[in-house]
């Protein structure tokens, strides 16, 4: 997720009011003051470093933190969509083929990523990852009903997120691969109100304000809302299961 | 060994004192999470009584397990046995089961390097139950190498009423079919449930099937949840359990109830249970010396919603591509090109199911016109077929009636073609077929 570079330890840190979002595409929370001149596809390399399921608690915990700034500071996503439809099963998003790959491992989770989507069918004329690339120009992909269905395969956020997506706004999700979105913090599952699939298209550029639950189509000028993160919000506040179980003293703290 | 026993512990006293009807599944997560009540909704740290990997998910859990857990860390007493020991030591090594059954027979050699990962993680940690495989050109050759871990999960007494078992595998749901809290869950989740023994979970609402009447002959428990996926969809029961009751459930046996538990996953189910009766104590007799206490709906328990079916009256059924509930009768699809049949898989491949095919080999008497499969899932199951008499047979066994209908010899027990896997994979589709192959996955009957 493109959070983790937020993770390392910046002395210029500071948390920003409302931006308005530059059109550089960058897929960086506006958290940073990082200079936005990353190639979109490049976003996300610190993910093997930093340690998983922290990637998350400066987003939330900046959202959360209205005391700092006056107005409630907001963090976001932009970039890139890609859009898919319902029911969009973990043997699309990664085919089984590919489960040989063990994302713990940092040189297969690249692979992995390299393989994101490879499995929907040939209806959808746009690839999401081009051959011979490892990362997508997507970095949030837009869906319908049941997002993840079928397997339990954790390949299949981490695919997603190996490839570069930092977050999916779904209608609904199927449980073990929202669950399994949480605990790793690869990507952010955020639940829309009315079906956006169908209102947005592929390669619209977008922004999701985390702290106002938005989505910003600005290719079509649309707003939407999106639904709050509900009871998974403290496990991705604290950044991922293993930081909430330390948090709450579940498990001893390193 | 020996035979099980059902005894009374302090948490069947705190459950008798419930004030609010609970069904059984909030019984079960209520146990196991040491709270006398709870509701769907809440989120509570569950202890777990068994955790199950495989091949496929294992090596990633590990990872994740020695990375967060850290490789020096003194885990505090109340996290290990051993309250002297240093380094990463699993919760329990009695309570994890870790089972190579997904890319077995292959040369793909990642897919080999992952079951070394798995008998190393053992041996370091000394975990008891590990089905290892070394010998690959011959199954029989591995006498702990047991194949599909849901089947082998229920065969060595490891499913029992009222636990909670986990797994990292979305048909670990099978495991429901003894009463027990079985669900599927993710490298992560796994990795610390390997450390800590527990899980946070949300409680999830009931939906009721209520089955009754008999059984028809030419029905089989595949038939009865592909009419229940059919009737909610592939996400009607997305965050909730699937209880099975009634006088038909009653009357399946274990491995049609397993049948059963094993699909509700493809309703996008949590987890499905069916009561713990004495069909499930004498299935466990043998198998398992570990007490265990079963757990009941409340009378005034809640569901969400409730469903009834008559099952005299239900028909054979199909699921069409390309969706699980995409359910058709199977009358309506005679006309439908067939190009292959796999028979196998943890929802088709066990005893019951080859028996049930062999029947209907036996009563057409013909040969079969089209590519067979046979995969039974494990070295049990594969025995069986080569052992049992098939009943109104003359004696045959179902190996002899599948020679006789010109199948395929059956292969290695494992997960096989069933989701892919490496291209050598046995029956494995490659290519396309036909423009809409048609590849029927157990074979059911018209």
């Amino acid at each position: 997720m493109a959070a983790s570079l937020s993770l390392l330890p910046n002395p210029l840190f500071t948390v920003s009011p409302k931006l308005s979002v530059p059109p550089s595409l960058s897929t960086t929370p506006h958290v940073l003051k990082f200079p936005t001149t990353y190639p979109t596809h490049l976003i996300k390399p610190l993910a093997a470093q930093v340690p998983r399921g922290t990637t998350s608690s400066v987003i939330a915990s900046a959202a959360a933190t209205p005391s700092i700034t006056a107005t409630t500071p907001s963090t976001t996503f932009h970039g890139l969509c890609y859009v898919v439809g319902d029911n969009i099963d973990t043997d699309q998003i990664i085919p089984a083929e590919y489960l040989t790959l063990v994302p713990s491992k940092p040189a297969e989770y690249e692979k992995l990523g390299s393989y994101a989507l490879i499995g929907l069918p040939s209806t959808y004329t746009t690839r999401f990852v081009e051959p011979n690339e490892t990362k997508t120009k997507y970095s949030i992909v837009i869906a319908g009903d049941n997002f993840g269905c079928g397997s339990s395969r954790e390949h299949a956020p981490v695919a997603l997120g190996a490839a570069g997506v930092s977050a999916v706004v779904a209608e609904s999700y199927a449980r073990i691969f929202f669950r399994n979105s949480v605990a790793t913090g690869e990507v952010y599952p955020f639940e829309s109100e009315v079906r956006i699939c169908e209102e947005c298209r592929t390669g619209d550029t977008v922004t999701i304000e985390i702290g106002e639950s938005r989505l910003i189509n600005h290719t079509t000028g649309k707003e939407y809302r999106l639904k709050p993160i509900g009871d998974a919000g403290p496990v991705i506040e604290a950044g991922g299961i293993f930081a909430y179980a330390r948090k709450t003293g579940m498990i001893p703290s390193n | 060994m020996g035979s099980s026993t059902i005894a009374p512990t302090p948490a069947s006293f705190i459950l008798n004192k419930v004030k609010t009807g609970m069904t059984m599944t909030e019984k079960i997560l209520a146990r196991a999470s040491e709270k006398s009540q709870l509701s769907p909704g809440e989120n509570v740290w569950v202890n777990v009584d068994a955790l199950m990997t495989h091949d496929v998910c294992g090596p990633g859990a590990i990872g994740i397990f020695k990375k967060e857990f850290g490789e020096n860390a003194k885990l505090s007493p109340r996290f290990c046995k051993d309250s002297y020991s240093f380094g990463t030591k699993v919760w329990d090594r009695e309570k994890i089961v870790i089972i190579p059954d997904h890319y077995i027979f292959t040369s793909d050699e990642r897919a080999n390097r992952n079951v070394d990962i798995l008998r190393d993680f053992c041996m370091e940690q000394n975990i008891k139950y590990f089905y290892d495989i070394k010998d690959l050109s011959n199954f029989k050759a591995n006498p702990d190498y047991k194949g599909v871990c849901h089947i082998a999960l229920a065969q060595e007494g490891h499913c029992r009423p009222g636990e909670v078992l986990l797994g990292t595998d979305s048909h670990t749901c099978t495991a429901g079919a003894f009463g027990q809290f079985a669900t599927g869950i993710g490298n992560t989740d796994a990795g610390f449930v390997l450390g800590a023994g527990k899980l946070l979970l949300k409680v999830p609402p009931t939906l009721r099937f209520v089955m009754d009447g008999e059984m028809p002959d030419y029905l089989l428990a595949k038939d009865l949840i592909l009419q229940i996926i059919g009737e909610i969809s592939v996400s009607g029961a997305t965050y909730k359990s699937m209880e099975f009751v009634g006088t038909t459930i009653e009357s399946l046996t274990m491995e049609e109830r397993m049948t059963l538990c094993n699909m509700v996953i493809e309703a996008g189910a949590k987890n499905g249970v069916v009561p713990a009766d004495g069909t499930t104590y004498k299935y466990l007799e043998e198998k398992t010396s570990v007490a265990y206490e079963p757990v009941y709906s409340d009378e005034h328990a809640s569901f969400l919603a409730e469903y009834r079916f008559d099952v005299s009256k239900l028909e054979p059924l199909v699921a069409k591509p390309h969706s699980p509930d995409n359910r058709a009768l199977a009358r309506e699809c005679k006309d439908v090109k067939i190009d292959r049949v796999y028979i196998g898989s943890c929802t088709g491949g066990k005893i019951e199911d080859f028996m049930a095919a062999a029947k209907v080999f036996l009563a057409s008497g013909k040969k079969v016109k089209v590519p067979t499969f046979l995969v039974p899932a494990t070295q049990k199951v594969w025995m069986d077929v080569y052992g049992l008499q098939v009943p109104g047979s003359g004696g045959k066994t179902c190996s002899q009636i599948f020679e006789e209908a010109e199948c395929d010899t059956p292969a290695s027990p494992s997960c096989g073609a069933c989701l892919g896997g490496p291209k050598d994979t046995y029956a494995r589709m490659n290519e396309p077929v036909a423009s809409y192959p048609f590849l029927l996955l157990y074979l059911s009957k018209a």
